[in-house]
């Protein structure tokens, strides 16, 4: 019964000796290999690794030594997060036998948290896609609904969080992959500013957008898992030198006196009717405990999904390259020369999806079409950040709904691609613009299917994006419903 | 034929630089070692990797932007150029595309005595790729990933340069410098030093440029100067037949002597070059670049002025021993020590350098010190040993890198100047030669000769040679009016 309990619950029991780390590890593996069959959230799981660390940790704790502020927590990471001597395959063919010779930035703060990686998720191969129906392992489940998607692209660090078979977990989110999955599956998603996180370890989709943060059962877990992972990294050139605060001190539980802002306009098209009725209670709810709620416009956010469809294939088809059979990976055994083994490794060891994308940015960056897609994809970039820039010398965060849907059926929308990106309409303008973006669980449609709520904020303005969700949280009761698997 | 044509070159040369470390990854740069030793999971293009810049690598090529005129950046970027290739294990080589750290420079230099201007278009930053080593006996291609990432400047000229000589003597003038300023250790025959000709011809009163053709990789002076020849006489031959210069990539054989086309334009690579998301632009404040300006040491051409106009060497000796730092630096102990610069240079220009070219030797591995070499000219000048003999003692330093006092001394070597013992010498020779005596006083002063060789083969070579010559004119003379 641990596995239900949050990071805050269960620091305290672990401290106060009522529970001992070990009991928690074999309650999350029972859970795991309960839920697992139907959930399909782990790619690889590290169940001897998890149950040394127990045993380290406990012993450290019984020595009255400091064991972190994850001691003892069982946490999930995603598939694309490099840790030594352990399989990380993005869930691609191509991966599939890529063991990290070295542990990512996030991974060695986890650890040095005192956390117990319990596993790497499934996820949309190489993190493009809005279902985890991209990966070529298996076929993450919703937990609230197994016929349907948890989102993506990190769909199995959702699941496992929302079925309990971790207590929180990393994702990665390039235009929407933490915050869609987590509105898909009541769980809180946090995306933070582009560069606070390091990126180092990571492996790459589109560089200059992907960003790690965490997925948790609540607003405060999110703030402590943040707290661990934030921060200057000096193998990051793009990690920002700022002065990280205490993100759970941020947690005072009021929203008077600040102002959010709505792009009323933006968001009104193709918003389906139930979505915009949990939207709009939500709206009366910060209303209701004081919050001003202003109407603001932002002009060019309508463009970000285009712009988003030229930078990140762009980055993706030089990021993917250096997957060619040679050194590492999946290599065809069908070849008679050179050009042979990278054709066909390529062509054998990736899906659809990702061919797909580096063929776009490929497009987009030949010779005599770099001016017209990536050079202006660049440029409304700007816009869209000014726009932002903008609305932001009048509000302190922006609302609104982190998906336009609820989670869908497998295969209803894997014909149409374009169908499937418009899911990350409301989510990828945050990471053109390079802020922090949260969903919060926010209610239910009529088939019991969940519902987020997103806020934006500032640069860097992690702490007032907390504050406002979790006096949200705090006042419903959304959070609290569990999924009956 | 070739004279109504004009040649129209262009250089890119590529210099490593003598970093410690890496361009992006702490590993490294050390020559020679064994395969796949110096490499990180950064450089070997491993999932997840990011880099980080070597800030020596932006001071280095600043550096070299400066000592060539060049402007600096105040804002440069760094871009991807993409292309599958096994030594590149990124698929990318991370350069510099549209913002280079240097641009619009030049360097002077002199050609058969005529001043030579050549423009330098930009000089940019940018990682090297790993060898590919092709195993004779199994037929595999085995990949070395040590060089992977080794930084590199890229110093790209305008299209100034007329002919081979002033190709040669512009390459040589850029060592210099980069050897002056001690960024890259210049090592032509490991590679770290080396060029592409961009090289095209036109009749002579023509004003648009042919048809260019690159030959890649060239890695010595030799080289350069064969591939160039070789690929002027080609194209003109071509034209004068009524062929066609197509714009292709030339791979040059110098074992062989021959040039090769490798691909033609239209199989060339797009490298979709796009801005490195994974690291930030690079912002050099005015107060840095000054710093650098500052500090820079002399360049070659200001010490070759240097030495003619205060030390009063030829040109041509000036810049022969300018050329080298470590020449010059060489010369500058030697002549501290014994104070005579021109017999410094004379023996910098003849001895030294043969012995070394014998030897095929660098200065800084000669077993004697410059202040050595000082001191066997002080010897020559203070008459205690002949010329003569301080090329025997020459031989013997070279060889063990002993003080040349010291082999003076072991060997006895001191001149002979005492003139009694001179003038006995003198005296039992001419009492051993009738004949030339009488060879002398019959008019056939080519006799002299003779006995100044025999007594000077009678004392061992070390007596004085003037005072050899003075006694026997004296003794002979006697003889005749005697």
């Amino acid at each position: 019964m641990y596995e239900k309990l949050t990071i805050h619950e269960l620091r305290d029991k672990i401290k106060n000796k009522e529970v001992t780390i070990k009991e928690v590890v074999d309650d999350v593996f029972k859970r795991i290999e309960a839920l697992e069959p139907k959930v399909e959230a782990f790619v690889t799981l590290n169940k001897e690794y998890a149950y040394k660390r127990a045993e380290e940790l406990q012993a450290k704790l019984d020595n009255g030594d400091n064991i972190g502020i994850l001691g003892g927590i069982p946490v999930a990471i995603k598939d694309n997060m490099c840790m030594k001597d352990t399989l990380t395959t993005c869930s691609s063919k191509m991966l599939s036998n890529f063991v990290s010779p070295y542990s990512g930035t996030v991974v060695t703060k986890l650890e040095e948290a005192g956390a117990i990686i319990v596993g790497k998720t499934n996820m949309d191969e190489f993190a493009m896609g809005s279902s985890t129906a991209t990966s070529a392992h298996k076929k993450t489940t919703n937990p609230w609904d197994t016929e349907r998607v948890p989102g993506g692209s990190s769909g199995g660090s959702a699941a496992c969080v929302a079925a309990d078979m971790a207590i929180a977990s990393l994702g990665s989110d390039t235009g929407g992959s933490i915050r869609q999955p987590a509105s898909y599956c009541s769980v809180v998603g946090l995306k933070p500013t582009y560069g606070l996180v390091s990126r180092f370890g990571l492996i790459a989709f589109a560089s200059s957008l992907d960003q790690i943060g965490p997925f948790t059962k609540d607003v405060r877990d999110s703030a402590i898992m943040l707290n661990a992972i934030a921060g200057h990294d000096s193998k990051d050139t793009t990690s920002v030198e700022i002065e990280v605060p205490d993100y759970e001190k941020a947690l005072d539980g009021s929203v008077k006196g600040l102002k959010i802002g709505i792009p009323t306009e933006f968001i009104k098209d193709g918003l389906n009717p139930e979505v915009k009725r949990a939207f709009d209670e939500a709206i009366e709810k910060l209303k209701e405990l004081g919050a001003e709620v202003k109407e603001i416009s932002l002009d060019y956010a309508k463009y970000a999904l285009p712009v988003y469809y030229i930078i990140a294939p762009a980055e993706a088809s030089s990021n993917l390259a250096r997957y060619d059979g040679i050194k590492y990976g999946y290599r065809t055994a069908n070849f008679d020369n050179l050009e042979d083994i990278y054709a066909n490794s390529r062509t054998e060891g990736f899906g659809d999806e990702v061919k797909r994308r580096i063929m776009l940015g490929t497009y987009v960056l030949s010779s005599g079409y770099y001016d017209a897609y990536y050079k202006r994809a660049g440029q409304v970039r700007t816009l869209i950040k000014e726009d932002f820039d903008k609305a932001f010398a009048d509000v302190d965060v922006i609302a609104l709904p982190t998906a336009p849907n609820t989670t869908f059926k497998f295969g209803e929308k894997s014909n149409n691609p374009v169908e499937m990106y418009l899911e990350d309409i409301f989510t990828v303008p945050v990471n053109i613009a390079g802020l922090p973006g949260i969903s919060v669980p926010c209610g239910f449609d009529s088939k019991n299917l969940p519902i987020g709520l997103q806020f934006i904020g500032k640069v860097f303005d992690e702490q007032t994006l907390l504050k406002v969700s979790y006096a949200y949280e705090q006042n419903t009761e959304h959070h609290k419903a569990r999924p009956n698997i | 034929m070739r004279e109504d044509y004009e040649v129209i070159i262009g250089l890119e040369v590529h210099a490593e630089l003598a970093t410690k470390t890496k361009i992006y990854c702490s590993c490294s740069t050390e020559f020679g070692s064994d395969p796949n030793t110096h490499c990180c999971p950064i450089c070997t293009g491993m999932p997840g990797v990011l880099p980080v810049l070597n800030e020596k690598v932006v001071e280095y090529a600043v550096k070299m932007g400066l000592a060539t005129n060049c402007k600096i950046a105040r804002f440069s970027k760094q871009d991807r150029k993409n292309y599958f290739y096994p030594d590149l294990p990124k698929a990318y080589q991370t350069s510099q595309y549209d913002l280079p750290l240097c641009y619009e420079g030049h360097v002077d230099f002199k050609v058969n005595g005529e001043p030579k201007t050549v423009g330098i278009t930009r000089i940019h930053i940018e990682e090297d790729a790993g060898k590919l080593i092709h195993d004779p006996y199994t037929g595999d291609t085995l990949v070395d990933l040590n060089r992977c990432g080794v930084p590199l400047i890229e110093i790209v000229s305008e299209p100034d340069i007329r002919s081979k000589d002033e190709a040669i003597e512009y390459m040589q003038t850029l060592k210099s410098i980069l050897e002056y300023l001690e960024i890259c250790d210049c090592k032509m025959q490991e590679g770290s030093l080396r060029c592409d000709v961009n090289l095209s011809v036109r009749k002579k009163g023509e004003t648009k440029f042919g048809t260019r053709t690159e030959t890649k990789n060239l890695n010595s002076f030799k080289a350069i100067g064969r591939a160039i020849e070789f690929e002027i006489d080609r194209q003109i031959k071509e034209l004068e037949n009524g062929g066609t210069i197509y714009q292709e990539t030339r791979r040059w054989d110098d074992d062989k002597g021959i040039g090769y086309a490798m691909r033609t334009k239209e199989d060339a690579h797009d490298y979709r070059y796009f801005p490195e998301p994974d690291l930030a632009p690079i912002v050099l404040s005015d107060d840095y670049v000054n710093g650098i300006e500052a500090a820079l040491p002399e360049m070659p051409n200001v010490r070759r002025e240097r030495y003619i106009t205060e030390l009063g060497l030829p040109e041509y000796d000036a810049t022969q021993i300018t050329n080298s730092k470590k020449m010059a630096e060489f010369f500058d102990k030697a002549v501290a020590k014994c104070g005579n610069a021109k017999l410094v240079s004379n023996w910098l220009m003849s001895d030294v350098s043969r012995k070394l070219n014998e030897s095929e030797m660098e200065i800084d591995n000669i077993k004697f010190t410059a202040e050595d070499l000082g001191d066997l000219i002080t010897l020559i000048d203070k008459g205690t040993i002949s010329s003569a003999i301080a090329k025997k003692v020459f031989e013997d330093m070279f060889e063990t890198g002993d003080a040349p006092a010291k082999i003076v001394e072991s060997k006895g070597l001191v001149q002979i100047t005492d003139e009694s013992a001179i003038r006995d010498l003198v005296i039992s020779v001419i009492n051993e030669n009738e004949q030339s005596v009488q060879d002398f006083i019959n008019g056939k002063d080519k006799a002299v000769g003779f006995i100044v060789g025999q007594t000077m083969k009678a004392s061992k070579g070390k007596a004085n040679p003037g005072i050899v010559n003075k006694l026997i004119m004296e003794e002979l003379n006697k003889r005749k009016n005697g």
